[in-house]
This record gives structure tokens, sequence and C-alpha cells, in this order.
């Protein structure tokens, strides 16, 4: 899990169990269960997909940025990247990655950090965080596992570059990502999967342009 | 150096101990490294509205950096400052690696348990956490990811990760000026990737001091950090300033 381990995946769409279109700035919650393949296509290139797990019978374990990150002592995610739970377990491993990094430090757009990342008057527009609070109110999913703010840690953000140099500098910088590119990960425990695909108009690093992204689950290939 | 502040009270933190307490607005807090390499795991809450909570990738974003130090302000997920970072001589704080569990002190220091330790025992950084937080009607769901003062992680080129022993030496200190009401939690367990072999983890000193005026101003030569003193001044009204 070096870097960049560009790895194409042979599951066919045509099998797969579920095939759909997210558009820009919308949210999306889906059900995962263990053996499932699930596949994020990157359709329009450099789309953030801000993205949280959530383990199905429990919301209060759930994806950790920093055990992701300090048990592999690695701040990029590519094929072969397991992705751990606050409680130690792996939730997920990438097993397919076409555009080879994403992001564990960028965390989610919020009305109030646009405040401060970009001006004052950025306060009504529309967020990441938005998604995610929006699909807490709505989805039967997060509500049968009793979710709030209180349950929306620090997430990935799949198609995103954000370097971390030796000095300690952090920088948003243009995605290595390219319109079809895919990250495809395996379930190893039943999962919630709650994304948003994000809306940001600020930033340069999806040209200023959200797009749709296509999300595909296949069951267990190995059954 | 500002100049000398007010001493108002202060608290000594054992190794591997743990402690939580109120910051108001006005006060700085100067962490000291007593003995050398502490790692002094911190959350920071929003004492008023608990909801609001201290935010490691808005933090990250609006300074573009990966570590903290003085001129730095650490941020909440609502768009506004906790404390800036008026004071700093150890230079690098981590801001990306969590906290050790149970079973991670188990593997590398070894089994202890209060029956024969008594308070020597082996403590975590996630249970030190969990029992602070739960002081204040908090847990799991509250515990995001952490800075890690007085711990330095660099990242290479490929994003692999290496910690730096002896960051911190003996008196290294860091000064946390408060802009907010602030719930702060404290571990003062072994950074999860400290690579010593025996459990021993510096103990702590926290000084509460009276904040001198202009100590933020160098965090204010970041734009992003003005914008969220400003709407930080919004939650407590026109006053400006740091109280």
């Amino acid at each position: 899990m070096s870097e960049k381990q560009l790895i194409e995946s042979r599951l066919d769409p045509e099998a797969a169990v579920v095939d759909e279109i997210c558009a820009a700035g919308e949210p999306w919650v889906k059900l995962v269960m263990q053996g499932q393949v699930f596949r994020i296509v990157d359709l329009g290139g450099n789309q953030a997909v801000d993205t949280l797990f959530y383990s199905a019978s429990r919301a209060t374990e759930r994806y950790s940025a920093t055990n992701t990150i300090c048990r592999q002592q690695m701040l990029y995610l590519t094929t072969g990247s397991m992705l751990y739970s606050n409680c130690g377990n792996v939730m997920l491993t990438i097993v397919a990655d076409t555009c080879g990094r994403h992001d564990t430090l960028g965390g989610a757009c919020a009305a109030e950090s646009n405040t401060v990342r970009y001006g004052l008057d950025k306060f009504p527009m529309h967020s990441c965080r938005d998604n995610f609070l929006h699909a807490l109110a709505h989805d039967p999913v997060c509500e049968h596992l009793g979710m709030s703010k209180r349950d929306l840690p620090s997430n990935i953000n799949f198609f995103m570059n954000v370097p971390v140099t030796a000095e300690g500098g952090l920088e948003f910088v243009d995605g290595l990502s390219a319109p079809g590119k895919y990250v495809e990960m395996k379930a190893e425990m039943d999962v919630v999967v709650l994304i948003s695909n994000c809306p940001q108009l600020n930033n340069p690093c999806n040209a200023y342009n959200p797009t749709p992204i296509r999300l595909l689950v296949w069951d267990d290939p190995t059954v | 150096m500002n100049q000398p502040h007010e001493l108002l009270w202060d608290q000594y933190i054992p190794g591997g101990c743990h402690w939580s307490g109120i910051l108001r607005r006005g006060l700085t807090l100067r962490l000291t490294d007593v003995t050398g390499d502490a790692n002094a795991a911190i959350l920071f809450f929003n004492s008023e509205e608990k909801l609001e909570r201290y935010n490691m990738a808005d933090t990250l974003k609006s300074q573009h950096t990966f570590r903290l130090t003085k001129g730095h302000a650490c941020h909440s997920d609502m768009g506004r400052i906790f404390c800036c970072i008026t004071e700093d001589t150890a230079g690098w704080h981590d801001t990306a690696c969590g906290v050790s569990d149970s079973s991670l002190i188990r593997e590398k220091y070894g089994m202890t348990r209060f029956q024969e330790q008594r308070n020597e025992m082996f403590r975590s950084g996630l249970d030190g956490m969990l029992i602070e937080l739960g002081k204040w009607g908090l847990g799991m769901r509250d515990l995001v990811p952490n800075i890690n003062f007085f711990s330095k992680v660099t990242a290479d080129a490929s994003g692999m990760l290496t910690f730096h022993s002896g960051n911190s030496k003996a008196g290294d200190y860091v000064d946390l000026s408060f802009e907010m009401d602030t719930l702060m939690i404290l571990s003062a367990a072994p950074h999860p990737l400290d690579p010593a072999k025996s459990y021993r983890p510096g103990a702590i000193s926290l000084a509460a001091l009276t904040t001198p005026p202009s100590a933020v101003s160098e965090c204010t030569r970041i734009t992003e950090n003005m914008r969220a003193l400003q709407n930080t001044e919004r939650l407590y009204g026109s006053n400006g300033g740091a109280a």
C-alpha cells in the first residue's frame, strides 16, 4: 500500500446489484453487506466524494480518520488501504483504484467553514455538511441508527489530492482523477455508506464544477 | 515573548493520566512538558453547546498546515476559534494520529492492572479521553480527531508517516489563549506511534494565566483566522479582542 497502487477491477457493471447515479450536490445512503464490493466512479473527473462509513448495527462504531492514518502510518488511500473504525476494526479494504490517491485530512465543507475559508458572505451556499444533515433527517437507515450531528466525524474525500509537505504544509491541489476513474472497496463488515457528492463552488480543485458520480455494489464475488 | 502574566491556578498531570475542565475566554493555558517527551492528546468543545467541537479538517484547511505551532489557531466545526497558539517552544504538534487504545498499550508495553500496579498502571489515550468525556455527558460519538501536543509526526512525498522522538524537551511549553468558553479534554498517555519500548509518558503541568493584550496578533496574520475570530465575536458580543 505504498504510493499510487493503480489496480483495475474485473467486476462487470452488468452484474452489479446496485447501479445508481448521484447528482452533484446530493447526499446518498446505502447499506453494503460484508463481502459485497462497492465502487464509486468519478464520472466528470476531480469530483470530491465526501464519504463516511458506520457499522450497520450501531452507529457509534464508524470510520476513523486517525485510526486509518495511524495504523497504516500513511496519509493517503489507494489499493490495499484498510479503512479502520474508531473501535480498531477494519470496515472496508480498497481492492481496486484507477485514481491512485484519496484524501483523509480535508474533511467536509460546511456553511460555517465556508465563511472562514472563502468569505463571510458564503454562508448560504450549499455544502457537504448540509447534505449529511439532510440525509440524517430523512434517510430511514440513518433514522434507524439514531444518528445526529454528533455522528459526523472526519470523512474521506475520494478523488481529492491534498498533499502534505515534509515541512508540514498542506494544500488542496489539482486532482489526479479524471472522467471514469474509480475506487472499489470490499466491505469487511455490514456498513452504512453516507456520501455527500460535494457541491463546493469556491475551490479550484474541482474546476469549480461539481459533477455526478456513479455508485455500484456487487454481491460477494467469491461466493 | 509576551509580558509575564498573572498565574490564576496550576495543575500537575502525571504521565498517562487525564484531565478535563472549563477554560474561559480571556484565559491562557500554558502546557509544559515537565520531563521531555510528553504527549498531550487534547480535544476542545464549546462549553455552552458541546455539539460544537474541535475540527481537525477545518483547522488544517483554513491555515494550509499539517502541523500546529505558534501563530496557528484551533478551529471549531462552526467556523469559530477555541484558542490561538500564542507561544510554543516545541515547534510542532501532531494533528492526525489520534490516541492509543488499550489493546495497543497492552501489545507494546504489556499487561498491567490496578490490583498489582496501583496508580502506576498503564493507561491508554482512548480510555483517558472517554473517562473525561463521560464526566460531561459526552462519549465515543464525540471523540473526533484530536491534537497531540508535543508530538511531531512528518509525512514524506508518498504520505508515509515518521514519528520524531525528542521533539519536545524538558521545560518546553505551549500557550493556548482562549477566545471561547471551552471544555478541554486531555489525556497524557503515550502517542500511538511513539516507539519507546517502556511505558514512561511524560508529565504535563497546566498553568492558567491571564491573556496579555495583543497576544493573538500573530494568529490574525492568517486571513482565515481573522474571519473565524469575527464569527467568534458574534457569539460573545461586540467588545472585540480577548476579553
